[in-house]
């Protein structure tokens, strides 16, 4: 099965195909959806099982000739993005099935999200730069009809913001690619790399490296670019933000990993040094805005900003320990920022507002979720065996090999705001007296059925951090691409 | 007052087939000249747009009773179906295949597949880009 690599792409593209057919059947959409993500769940398993057996996989479109076709390439990397991708998106649905209403639903709710899904595994996999733009195109339109569905008047707003800035982002996308066409010519992501190293990085390269990084750092909110994000993703019902948050913002970071560690690589101390400090800049600004609000959805919007700082400047170390970790906490940050929007919606349900000003005492009277709650709390802020704790850590370490005591520091100060900003959450909506707070009267089945997903994801990142040791062999394969072009090289070039 | 457009309908009754007709034979030249399915789907929404200034969107409905809706997903259905068909034959995905046949009337010709692949992108630019007009100016 040569074609193993495109299964978790065409997949869901399949199913997003047929459920267009069943409109205003809800149970067929609902039915559909889950087969569908079942079936590519299973492909993307076995995926990683064949990476982690054969090495990288590459596959050229067509039967033609490496640099001449679109290559798709599966490494660990993003075998395992992939893999993740479909798992959140899994729980997310089972979510909605409570959580979005009917109204929605009837409206290719669950057709967007998965093309959304094909756009993401199909940009985490693709090895060419145009195809890859491509790919970015097809999640981020899903995504604008993902926020706009429901049209409220916020949605309506924010949503105009969204598209604005992306369309502007992904002109850019195109004005940087020719420039490097014009450079290199080719758009084969390893040809590409091959056609860098023989030139040696002159200065244009560098400021197509910058070019890319501002585009990949709009998508990915990087520090001075990352104004659009709290407003927007703040409008759309949880489940959306959930993946949003879980899934969209990680499609940046893992290009900018990618291009900063297959191309850019002659000139590290210019091109990773201004990542570190805009990576560090970034943190700095999520920890604010973090503590500002007293809003669930913002403190946790804030709370992926912070993660997109930690990952960026792990793999800007260009070091085994800062590569390793950011892979680490790149996929903990997706499983846990995926159970925290689920585990706040369910507190926004209950009480009636995410306002943490007018909430108190639901440990008396919703307990499991209080403690679910904290466990994901825990392992966002990295206490020891829960999930955050080794990606930090060996960001942390690499940090330090690569002589940034100052980032080091800020990163392990980070955590404790992090820590504060969703304890506050705890001791605000949790502790306190039951009786002060008029809880609007809400279905117990319903909230039952939405803990389910929600605690399935929690548990999943418990045993992420928890399997830790089970999980490093494939971590060090996913490093040692990164560290090593050559072998993603070879693997698509083959002859 | 009532307005009278006889001409305007006559004439697009006549014009209608041969922009039409143009649209088909666009799609077909798209291996070997300047055309395809995308030029061809948006020729024909242009012809089916003609119906619509002409005569009025229900009359245009009950005369091209699709919902375009589905025309997009049975065009995506078949482009898929084309490129995921070289799963079978254990070859990367997207790989075509050609060979000559002899029809009647034609002769010999050479058929490939990446028209089938051309024919769903033509069924989803027809169908997204009425589906789009209609909604637009429909009350719907």
């Amino acid at each position: 099965m040569i074609n193993l690599l495109l299964f978790p792409i065409i997949l869901p593209f399949l199913f997003a195909i047929l459920l267009l057919f069943f409109k205003e059947n809800i149970k067929v959409q609902r039915s559909l959806t889950c087969i569908g993500l079942l079936i590519s769940l299973v492909a993307a398993l076995f995926l990683v099982a064949k990476v982690k057996a054969d090495g990288v996989q590459a596959l050229t479109l067509g039967s033609w000739p490496a640099p001449f076709g679109i290559s798709m390439v599966s490494d660990m990397l993003s075998a395992l993005l992939v893999t993740t991708t479909i798992l959140i998106t899994l729980f997310v649905v089972l979510y909605s099935f409570t959580a979005i209403g009917e109204e929605r639903e009837r409206y290719f709710y669950y057709p967007a999200i998965l093309f959304m899904i094909t756009g993401i595994n199909g940009a985490f996999t693709t090895g060419d730069i145009f195809n890859m733009f491509v790919f970015f195109e097809v999640l981020l339109i899903a995504s604008y009809l993902l926020i706009v569905l429901g049209g409220e008047k916020r949605q309506l707003r924010e949503s105009i913001k969204y598209i604005l800035v992306n369309v502007i982002s992904s002109a850019l996308f195109v004005i940087t690619v020719a420039y490097l066409y014009s450079v290199v010519g080719t758009l084969n992501m390893a040809d590409i790399s091959v056609k860098i190293a023989e030139i040696g990085q002159p200065g244009i390269i560098t400021v197509i490296a910058i070019l890319f990084l501002i585009v990949f750092g709009v998508k990915g909110s990087l520090f001075p670019l990352y104004f659009w994000l709290p407003g927007s993703y703040a409008a759309p019902p949880v489940p959306v933000l959930a993946l949003f948050g879980a899934l969209l913002t990680k499609v940046g970071i893992y290009a900018i990993i990618r291009t900063y560690t297959l191309f850019f690589v002659h000139d590290i101390g210019f091109t990773h040094g201004l990542l570190s400090a805009l990576a560090l800049l970034t943190i700095i600004a999520g920890c604010i805005g973090a503590l500002a609000y007293f809003d669930l959805k913002q403190i946790i919007i804030y709370n992926i900003v912070i993660a997109v700082g930690v990952i960026l400047f792990g793999a800007a170390q260009m070091n085994e320990s800062g590569v390793s970790g950011a892979v680490f906490y790149l996929i903990h940050d997706m499983l846990i920022k995926g159970a925290l929007f689920l585990l706040i919606g369910i507190i926004i349900y209950v009480t009636g507002t995410s306002n943490l000003r007018k909430m108190g005492g639901l440990m008396k009277t919703h307990a499991p979720l209080g403690w679910m709650y904290l466990i994901a709390a825990f392992g966002l802020a990295g206490i020891p065996p829960l999930s955050g704790f080794i990606g930090k850590l060996l960001i942390v370490k690499g940090a330090f090999e690569a002589g940034h005591v100052f980032g080091s520091i800020v990163i392990l100060a980070s955590s404790l705001v992090v820590l504060l900003s969703v304890i506050r959450i705890f001791i605000y909506a949790f502790w306190g007296d039951p009786t002060t707070v008029e809880l609007p009267k809400t279905n117990r089945r319903t909230y039952r059925k939405m803990m389910m997903p929600a605690v399935a994801l929690v548990i999943l990142s418990v045993l992420f951090g928890v399997g830790t040791e089970w999980l490093v062999p494939y971590m060090t394969d996913a490093t040692d691409v990164l560290l090593q072009p050559s072998i993603y090289i070879d693997a698509v070039l083959k002859e | 007052m009532k307005t009278n457009d006889v001409i305007l309908q006559t004439t697009t009754k006549i014009v209608f087939f041969i922009i039409f007709l143009f649209s088909i034979h666009i799609f077909f030249a798209g291996h070997y000249t300047p055309g395809g399915g995308f030029v061809g789907g948006l020729l024909t929404t242009g012809a089916i747009v003609l119906l619509l200034l002409a005569f009025d969107l229900k009359t245009v409905q009950q005369a091209l009773p699709f919902n375009f809706t589905i025309v997009t997903g049975i065009g995506l259905l078949l482009s898929l179906g084309t490129a995921a068909g070289s799963i079978f034959f254990n070859v990367p995905f997207f790989t075509h295949a050609f060979d000559d046949f002899t029809l009647p009337l034609f002769g010999t010709t050479s058929l490939h597949t990446a028209m089938i692949f051309d024919a769903g992108v033509y069924l989803v630019v027809v169908g997204a880009a009425v589906t789009m007009i209609q909604t637009i100016g429909g009350d719907a």
